[in-house]
């Protein structure tokens, strides 16, 4: 696997987590130098005030106006593969995540065959590692085949080349007491974590939106917020009792807000994460049935919506996690009883953060990197990313213009899914470039394989035709 | 209207409308020859996903009666039993040309995902979906209730009038049923005060936003709101009973029938001029006995026969009639020759 790229990124005028705009240098897989007269003496050239260098090995970015964020990491990817590539392969699902200004992915089991072995996280992680776009962490399945009946060879999954630390049998709670006591003890061995997708199975059969004032009319089953409540209340008692860490995936409603709060006054070990679809979207948009907004967890209420803003902010919650879930046409081009539960969100999530946290005071830029990128990386104990942005660190970056508005196509997406939510909506910002380990996924908002890295076309071919960028 | 989905889609001019044309589409009725030339050469589709031979023949006998070819397509044995989307299935009758497509169907909301698709260029008229809405089923019972109560106590004619004042209690499993959604919809729009009544497993969560009282207790609500119209809902037998999905909701028949079962002592707590309603099938003994439901006050016989008047009048204004909620009605009698 190679480290690096013998390409020079020369990023101009970029503003590192918002803050004073500056100079880097990507180099040799690394942030090599940061301010323009440290960029100049590590080129051994005299940069003019232009950005020209006169250097053939390096790529100028002209990048002001940009934010330079951390590559992100997302904690909560259905990458479908295998099993479902009619859907999403890893190499589709990586390339949007490259283009939504993502590094590192962590791919969820629910595949077919379920990833509860090391084989099959071995698989995916490989998949990842050829396509290039990001680096891909499986998670391990908690139980044999999702059936929340025995765990799952956690162990092996742990010491296989693909170093699975994150473990969830998301789509399904781990809803056993007796199995979640043992899996929260057994990764300890590990330095794991178990990440919950807290639904409570008998309160909700055939569960189908959020249970409320719009379920009651569009006669819906309901999906309580208890039912997420129950979950979690039980899992942090259990996670402080066994002295264990412990992840909320996708929490949704006020009272799972409270809960953790409470649990973190305690001092328990627990983590939690939103979606961006949760930061925005309410149950009000279930009304004329358009399945394009069926969800697991489901949309909820205004006042839910607005408690986990609040949540985000004040560090409740933890991060933001896409639950990217691509679904064939098929599967949504139905009436709602018969659609398949999930959005896709890998190449929205950054703008709906923007949107909702930054574009309303709510939080900086510094904050969106620690959300989605460093506090991620932490939880799934991913060493090389979600790093500060700082000489020697690894060149997993991104750069954002939060002054572009863009409106969603879901059929311009780089995800092989067109289920978004977001649809003709006008979102702000937008994923400029992204780098992995220094190598550019993605230059002027377009992907860049690395076969065309290879054949060279950086210098005078595709992409220094874009603007923006320049040889 | 270009279709109907939902009684709650319907505003008060526009619902009377639709009662009044079903007034003379019942006037028809008893003249020896029933059948109207309205709808010659138009078609209609019986599409219906979930087995409901009343319904289906009542919305058969309607358009039959005014001279449209209906066609029934039944999921039981068709290619949807074999795994055909609803999409598929539609675009084959939009390629047979269905003027109207009548949907039954399972899941709450199919008709509207049919009408929103763009599958079907034709009028689309729920007959039921899921636990939601039964529009025509709403459109009957208001009519039954307007020609018993209003306008004199049922001695004068109705017409133009809707049914505001007029107290009508619904008993049963609100949970479950598309029946009391539609009824409470219209009636409110009507000018109806609604009171449901149910054990509280058998209300929604979220009921307090629906324009109706809500009452635990069946007793006090007779006695003390003297109610013009009494409502009985179907209460499956398997929401009874612990341990199977889908039940638990009250601990046994007899516990149910003692709170909530429609019997000769209840009856009697009835106003004189009150009627005794049920959208069938009956379960006769558990939420209606055989005393209130063979009494002279019982007018569910005549809901069935209403029920084809009103959705003769559903698919008469779809197909033919001009109707808009700002007003300008054609008068019914300029297409169909009713005097």
């Amino acid at each position: 696997m190679s480290s690096g790229t013998a390409q020079r990124y020369l990023l101009t005028g970029v503003a590192p987590l918002g803050g004073e705009p500056t100079d880097l240098l990507l180099a040799g897989g690394v942030v090599a130098a940061v301010g323009a007269d440290d960029v100049r003496a590590a080129l051994g050239t005299g940069t003019g005030a232009d950005g020209g260098h006169g250097l053939d090995d390096v790529v100028t970015v002209d990048g002001a106006g940009l934010v330079a964020l951390p590559g992100l990491v997302d904690l909560h990817t259905h990458l479908r593969e295998p099993g479902r590539e009619d859907a999403e392969t890893v190499g589709s699902g990586t390339r949007a995540a490259a283009l939504g200004g993502f590094t590192a992915v962590h791919a969820m089991a629910n595949t077919s065959p379920v990833a509860d072995t090391a084989g099959v996280v071995e698989q995916v992680w490989r998949l990842g590692r050829d396509a290039g776009w990001v680096d891909v962490h499986p998670v391990g399945a908690v139980s044999v085949g999702l059936e929340g009946a025995s765990l799952a060879e956690l162990g092996a999954m742990a010491a296989s080349a693909a170093r699975v630390r994150v473990f969830s049998d998301d789509g399904k709670c781990v809803h056993d007491p007796v199995l979640m006591r043992r899996a929260l003890e057994y990764v300890k061995a590990f330095d794991g974590v178990v990440a919950q997708h807290a639904q409570e199975p008998r309160l909700t059969v055939g569960a189908q939106m959020h249970e409320g004032v719009v379920s009651a009319e569009l006669g819906l089953a309901g999906w309580p917020a208890v039912a997420e409540e129950a979950i979690i209340a039980r899992d942090v008692l259990l996670a402080e009792h066994v002295g264990s860490r412990l992840h909320v995936c996708h929490l949704s409603t006020a009272g799972s807000v409270e809960l953790i709060r409470w649990a973190k006054s305690r001092g328990i070990a627990v983590t939690a994460e939103v979606t961006p679809h949760h930061l925005v979207l309410t149950d009000e948009l279930a009304r004329d049935y358009d399945p394009i907004y069926k969800v697991n967890p489901p949309l909820r209420t205004q006042a839910d919506v607005d408690a986990v803003r609040d949540g985000l902010a004040d560090g409740t919650i933890d991060i933001v996690a896409t639950d990217h879930a691509p679904h064939t046409r098929e599967d949504k081009d139905c009436e709602w009883g018969a659609a398949a539960m999930g959005m896709t969100g890998l190449e929205t999530a950054l703008s709906v953060v923007q949107q909702t946290m930054v574009d309303t005071g709510r939080m900086t830029w510094a904050d969106v990197a620690r959300v989605m990128s460093t506090a991620p990386a932490a939880i799934g104990r991913v060493e090389d990313h979600g790093r500060p942005i700082a000489v020697g660190e690894p060149a997993n970056l991104t750069l954002v213009d939060p002054a572009a508005r863009t409106v969603v196509v879901p059929e311009r997406q780089g995800t092989a899914s067109v289920n978004s939510p977001f649809r003709g909506r006008e979102l702000p910002g937008r994923v400029v470039a992204t780098f992995l380990r220094g190598r550019a996924t993605v230059l002027d908002g377009q992907a860049v394989d690395r076969a065309g890295q290879h054949a060279g076309q950086h210098a005078g071919g595709g992409v220094a035709d874009v603007p923006g960028v320049r040889s | 209207m270009r279709h109907l989905l939902s009684t709650g889609d319907l505003d008060r001019e526009t619902a009377v409308h639709v009662l009044d044309t079903a007034a003379g589409m019942a006037a028809t009725q008893s003249r020896e020859i029933k059948k109207l030339p309205t709808l010659r050469g138009r078609t209609v589709v019986n599409l219906f996903f979930e087995d409901s031979t009343r319904t289906r023949i009542s919305f058969e006998t309607a358009a039959k009666r005014l001279s449209a070819d209906v066609i029934n397509f039944s999921a039981k044995g068709s290619s949807v039993s074999k795994g055909e989307s609803l999409k598929d299935t539609a675009l084959t009758l939009q390629a047979m040309g269905a003027d109207a497509v009548v949907i039954r169907h399972s899941a709450s909301g199919a008709p509207h995902t049919l009408a929103r698709s763009g599958w079907v260029d034709g009028a689309v008229v729920n007959a039921g979906d899921g636990t939601h809405q039964h529009p025509t089923q709403a459109l009957l019972d208001a009519y039954t209730i307007r020609r018993h109560l209003v306008g004199a106590g049922g001695t004068a004619d109705p017409a133009g009038r809707d049914l505001a004042g007029l107290r009508v209690a619904v008993v049963g499993d609100v949970l479950h049923s598309r029946v009391a959604r539609s009824n409470v919809d219209l009636l409110t729009t009507l000018g109806a005060e609604v009171t449901l009544v149910a054990p509280p497993t058998l209300v929604p969560v979220g009921v307090e936003a629906w324009p109706c009282r809500v009452s635990y207790h069946l007793d006090p609500v007779l006695a003390d709101q003297r109610p013009d119209a009494v409502m009985m809902l179907r209460v499956q037998r398997e929401r009874m009973g612990a341990g199977a999905a889908g039940g638990g909701y009250f601990p046994t028949p007899l516990e149910y029938t003692r709170g909530y079962g429609l019997d000769a002592r209840r009856l009697a707590l009835l106003p004189d001029h009150a009627i005794v309603m049920h959208p069938g099938p009956m379960n006769r003994g558990l939420e209606i006995s055989a005393d209130a439901a063979d009494s002279p006050r019982a007018v569910i016989v005549e809901q069935v026969a209403n029920g084809v008047a009103v959705r003769m009048a559903v698919l008469y204004l779809l197909l033919a009639g001009e109707v808009s909620p700002a007003g300008g009605h054609e008068r019914l009698d300029d297409r169909t020759g009713i005097a």
